[in-house]
């Protein structure tokens, strides 16, 4: 721990500079807004701006893409709460009591209490990075290819598992995310797979064209198979700051929700939208008295609102020191390194001190900004709300267009992210989620990689995965976490805490 | 029989074509040996899998009840697709300007509700935003005037 505060005021030294303040001020603004927004989430803001960042210094576009990430859960609890529109998927379950203590005129606390939560959240959540992340890396540091294999396993697994929807579906998006991934170059024996006698095949399929086929046009032509629900606004915001009395009566669950956050966040599948509905089912039982949940009790607001900040922060944790994704968020947050030149893993933190401490440093200063700037401009937001989704979605087209093209200025890519929004529009459908498959595509090279590397160290046998300790730790994990999930009692449970909501 | 569950049905035969479809051309490439694996064994496999699993989510939607597939709404769908590939068929030829007022017209055909002022007024702002950000601030390389008006274009100060 002894070298915490040289870090961090290192960290800090790089996060205050001018051009970075700008940048993560940028970043949570944007954040905000697309929170705001309903039918546009941080995946598809953060993979139509990745173009934008190739221009920028590494540590800048990272500290403004993180920020969009956790600025957009503040902006989802705005909506949640004011209008009921949750525009952020995590904030689903802030809209249950947000919502109520609208309509009884009591708007104003339930907004600055999930403003509060969240500061406090995110600030124990970036202290929580400093102190974990360094020993974690440095034991990912003595991982060989035999532990990155199990290790990816079991991130796949446990993403799945933690995620919503049917389990083997998601198994099976994972499998073709993989596959999809293999496309391209096989950097051994250079045999172009896949390509189809298409060069542009043979370089592989760029993540941000599936991530923007996928997530943002298809998610587009999914809205519009709706007409529209127009957000009707008609409540009183009152004073912002919670009583006295409401702040005591929330401490208990805001420390809940932040501890409960933080933990789940880490996990791989982990982050903002599991410990949010985690953060409200533990918040309903165990919470005293409990007599008001449902029914505007600011408790029901500070805790998943706490929760989901904490997870969005700390789910950079296996991002920064493993190098492995837990959400599409941060399989995009990968990308954007390798754009950047720099080969996720546990050496950043060592080879690169100021971009690790200064996007650590980032967040608590972005945290400030979105408390700072989002209360006073609630105002603007609401305005912002009554923009109708014909006006926004050409806007969203020509974004993914632009930066899809500018990735390798070929409209070929353009054409590809048709044939994913199309396939993203059938799983839509067909209730396959498309994170699972964006993890997949992202660790299928890495997997290939490693899974070579250590069967080449092993003279092909296979069983080294089981007999080199810590990888056949990982891989017991991974087997018991898919037992436990298919158990049929937790297979009830499992189904009933997503629903719950 | 009688299918169940629609949606895992027509999932799961997805899942096999892909597997399958994977394995297949996975055949053009040499497999190795799994000490030195080839380019062909690494999806070989894992198409198998994903094979094996979406048979079992077939498999499954004959046992258990589920939700039918809602319909596919296939006019937002084939307005926004055939806009997107116009865009790029006309991004180099004709530059931003132009492709853009197709993308968005069409785009914008695809909803519900098409107010040709409102579209109009859209495209201007979001072209002037586009120009001046992506193109002016950020430099990024994207041609924006058609090819036959480069020069005037340039001189007017919106070329690249």
């Amino acid at each position: 721990m002894e070298g915490l505060i040289p870090n961090l005021a290192l960290g800090f030294g790089v996060a205050l500079t001018p051009l970075n303040l700008l940048y993560c001020f940028g970043g949570v603004l944007l954040g905000t807004l697309v929170g705001v927004l309903p039918g546009i989430g941080p995946v598809a803001t953060i993979a139509m701006l990745l173009p934008v960042t190739f221009t920028l210094p590494p540590v800048s576009a990272l500290i403004m893409l993180a920020g969009i990430y956790y600025g957009a859960q503040y902006g989802g609890s705005t909506t949640a709460i004011l209008v009921n529109l949750p525009g952020e998927s995590a904030s689903v379950v802030t809209a249950l009591d947000g919502y109520k203590m609208a309509r009884q005129g009591r708007a104003g606390p339930a907004l600055g209490m999930a403003a509060i939560g969240s500061f406090f959240a995110g600030c124990v959540a970036t202290v929580v990075i400093a102190l974990f992340a360094p020993p974690l890396a440095e034991v990912a540091l003595k991982f060989g290819p035999t532990e990155y294999f199990s290790l990816m396993v079991l991130g796949l697994i446990a993403a799945t598992v933690l995620a919503h929807g049917s389990l083997i579906k998601a198994i099976a998006m994972v499998l073709l995310g993989l596959l999809l991934g293999l496309i391209g170059t096989d950097v051994n024996s250079g045999v172009a797979r896949y390509s189809f006698g298409i060069s542009e095949l043979s370089d592989g399929i760029g993540f941000v064209t599936v991530a923007m086929g996928m997530f943002g046009i298809a998610e587009i032509v999914a809205n519009l198979d709706h007409k529209e629900a127009r957000a009707v606004f008609d409540v009183k915001i009152g004073r912002l700051l919670p009583s006295r009395e409401e702040l005591i009566y929330c401490i208990p669950s805001v420390l809940r929700g932040t501890v409960l956050g933080s933990a789940l966040g880490i996990l791989p599948g982990g982050g903002a939208l599991l410990a949010s509905f985690a953060a409200y089912t533990l918040e309903k039982k165990t919470a005293k008295p409990p007599r008001n949940f449902g029914n505007g009790d600011i408790r029901g607001v500070a805790a998943p609102e706490s929760a989901n900040n904490a997870g969005a922060q700390t789910s950079f944790i296996p991002l920064l020191t493993l190098g492995i994704p837990s959400n599409p968020v941060m399989a995009l947050m990968i990308g954007a390194m390798m754009i950047q030149g720099i080969a996720p893993g546990p050496q950043v933190m060592t080879e690169r001190p100021q971009l690790f401490w200064g996007m650590i440093a980032s967040m608590w200063v972005g945290n400030l900004m979105l408390v700072i700037l989002n209360l006073p401009l609630i105002g603007m937001w609401i305005k912002l709300l009554t923009v109708p989704y014909r006006m926004l979605y050409p806007a969203i087209l020509l974004f993914c267009c632009i930066g899809v093209y500018s990735v390798n200025n070929t409209s070929f890519d353009i054409y590809m992210m048709c044939i994913f929004a199309v396939l993203g529009y059938v799983c839509v459908k067909l209730e396959c989620e498309p994170a699972p498959l964006i993890l997949g595509f992202i660790l299928g090279p890495m997997m290939e990689e490693n899974l070579r590397r250590a069967m080449l160290l092993s003279r092909g046998d296979p069983s080294v995965f089981f007999t080199k300790p810590i990888s056949a730790v990982l891989l017991g994990i991974a087997f018991i976490l898919l037992l436990i999930v298919m158990a049929p009692s937790v297979k009830k449970k499992r189904e009933e805490a997503f629903l719950e909501a | 029989m009688k299918i169940k569950a629609p949606k895992d049905f027509w999932a799961g035969l997805m899942f096999v074509a892909f597997g399958i479809g994977f394995m297949i051309v996975a055949r053009n490439y040499a497999m190795g040996t799994a000490v030195r694996m080839g380019p062909a064994y690494f999806p070989t496999v894992l198409g198998g899998i994903l094979a094996v699993i979406g048979l079992a989510i077939f498999a499954k939607s004959f046992v258990t009840n589920g939700p039918p597939v809602p319909r596919f709404v296939l006019r937002p769908m084939t307005f926004i697709i055939v806009a997107i590939v116009l865009f790029g068929v006309f991004l180099k030829p004709l530059g931003l300007i132009v492709s853009a007022a197709i993308l968005i017209g069409l785009g914008a055909l695809g909803g519900h509700e098409f107010k040709s002022k409102e579209v109009a007024i859209l495209y201007a702002v979001l072209v002037v935003f586009s120009v001046a950000v992506f193109v002016k601030g950020l430099g990024l390389p994207i041609p924006t005037c058609p090819l036959f008006l480069d020069d005037t274009c340039r001189r007017i100060g919106i070329g690249m």
